[in-house]
């Protein structure tokens, strides 16, 4: 068998049938799979976060919502694990951790969704539900920080052991910066050095106290009051330069610097899929929430249109009308007949 | 309906003179936001993202309330911080803050 072959029977074994595939495993994304499913759709969720739920498992799941209608005050954590039991008899399927990449049409007209890792979907109606985006690292404003990337900067530590006998600068004040100094102080590295931009740290009070334990006692360098703003090296980094509140600039040798500033969301691959966006967001048609491109839905904070507000109740809505449209894509010869859930409850798949 | 007076100079370097409600239970975020200047506000105001970071370049910063231990580590995050940094998320728009001059942080 050829390489070629090979690749399209792996690509084959792994591919993922789906009637609704849903971008963006948010509030809106879940709500999607209950609304299909009470029309007999099967719905699988793609999302870059390892989790579902989005921002409110990502960013807040501990901070009360007050505009879910019928609850005066739920946690973010909280109605994303009673929406995940909403959607569970339509038995959803995931894909988590993944970034949905790429984008084309078979000969059937279906389309096909490629995710950073290679996984396959394949399905009729694809409903982008991606609220803000993907989150990425956030990369601070250094100049020429882009050359050094995968060169000795990196925003993520993926294996601990690539920094072993090494000298690493870590910045950030956050737990990623405090725990990733301890483990990598703690006989990996060859020299750790921690900038801060001022004293107090947040971050758990422990991992905190073990920071400052480990600079009293010599193993790290901590640099508080400071800031890197300068990357040097030729063709790898070889020094940072650090601007000190009281002392000036101070450069650093070292063979990594790693900054851990948190994450923000990026619009990301789906701005090339070819759909009309404004300001960030993707332009629908507010009679089905359809895109531009046929067989392409955006629903929840990720579309836009006159009057559009970016609440949660808005995306319920949303979704669930565009489930209507989506099932008399799939079936244009069906007559589509309105699901109350009141007069035979929810049947599951 | 009682307000104030806020400028709020845009990242361009443009003023913008707007009159900001006071009953309405309303922050600098939302201002902006309402008066359609580009600040995200993508934590919805819960200080958790730093998209409305802006430096108070008027003599307001005593009169308005202190930065909370949240706004103190979003601000961690966020980047071209300075003394006079806050999260417009977290400044509530009060009476004392006629005349108020805001700058819009650089995106990042």
């Amino acid at each position: 068998m050829s390489a070629g072959l090979e690749t399209t029977f792996a690509a084959q074994s792994i591919m993922i049938q789906t009637d609704i595939l849903i971008i963006g495993a948010g509030p809106c994304g879940l709500f999607t799979v209950f609304e299909a499913g009470l029309l007999k759709l099967r719905c699988h969720l793609i999302d870059a976060l390892p989790q579902a739920g989005g921002q409110c498992a990502e960013i807040y799941p501990k901070k009360p919502i007050y505009d879910i209608p019928a609850y005066p005050e739920i946690l973010a954590g909280d109605l994303v694990d009673q929406l995940m039991e909403q959607a569970k008899p339509f038995q959803p399927g995931f894909t988590l951790g993944e970034r949905a990449e790429a984008i084309v049409k078979d000969e059937e007209g279906q389309f096909i969704v490629t995710t950073n890792r290679g996984t396959v979907h394949r399905a009729p109606i694809i409903a982008i539900a991606g609220g803000l985006g993907c989150f990425e690292p956030r990369k601070p404003p250094v100049d020429r920080l882009a050359e050094y990337e995968d060169r000795g900067v990196e925003y993520i530590i993926k294996d601990p052991e690539f920094y072993r006998g090494k000298k690493v600068v870590i910045s950030g004040g956050g737990d990623s910066a405090l725990d990733w100094t301890n483990f990598l102080a703690d006989g990996v590295a060859s020299e750790v050095t921690l900038v801060h931009r001022r004293d107090g740290f947040r971050g758990h009070p422990d991992s905190v106290q073990k920071v400052l334990d480990l600079a009293a006692s010599g193993k790290i360098r901590l640099l508080t009051n400071g800031e890197v703003v300068g990357v040097a090296g030729e063709e790898h980094l070889d020094a940072v330069t650090v601007k000190h509140k009281t002392e000036g600039d101070i450069t650093l040798e070292t063979d990594h610097w790693v900054p851990l500033f948190g994450l923000s969301p990026k619009l990301g691959p789906i701005a090339d899929w070819n759909l009309n966006i404004t300001k960030n967001a993707i332009e629908v048609n507010t009679f089905d929430y359809s895109t531009n491109v046929d067989g392409i839905y955006a629903i929840g904070d990720i579309n836009t249109y006159p009057g559009k507000l970016k609440l949660i109740l808005c995306g319920f809505h949303e979704a669930t009308l565009m489930v209507q449209s989506a099932f008399k894509r799939i079936y244009p010869d069906k007559n589509l007949v309105l699901k109350y859930t009141t007069v035979n409850g929810v049947n599951g798949f | 309906m009682s307000s104030i007076r806020v400028t709020v100079i845009d990242r361009e370097g443009t003023s913008h003179e707007l009159e900001a409600p006071t009953d309405m239970n309303m922050n600098v975020m939302e201002l902006c936001k309402s008066a359609e200047l580009p600040v995200e506000g993508t934590c919805g105001g819960m200080a958790m993202c730093a998209s409305c970071h802006c430096y108070v370049e008027s003599a307001h910063a005593g009169t308005m309330s202190e930065k909370s231990d949240d706004e103190e580590d979003m601000l961690d995050e966020a980047f071209h911080v300075k003394e006079e940094s806050r999260l417009g998320c977290q400044i509530q728009l009060a009476d004392a803050l006629d005349g108020m001059v805001i700058r819009l942080a650089p995106v990042g």
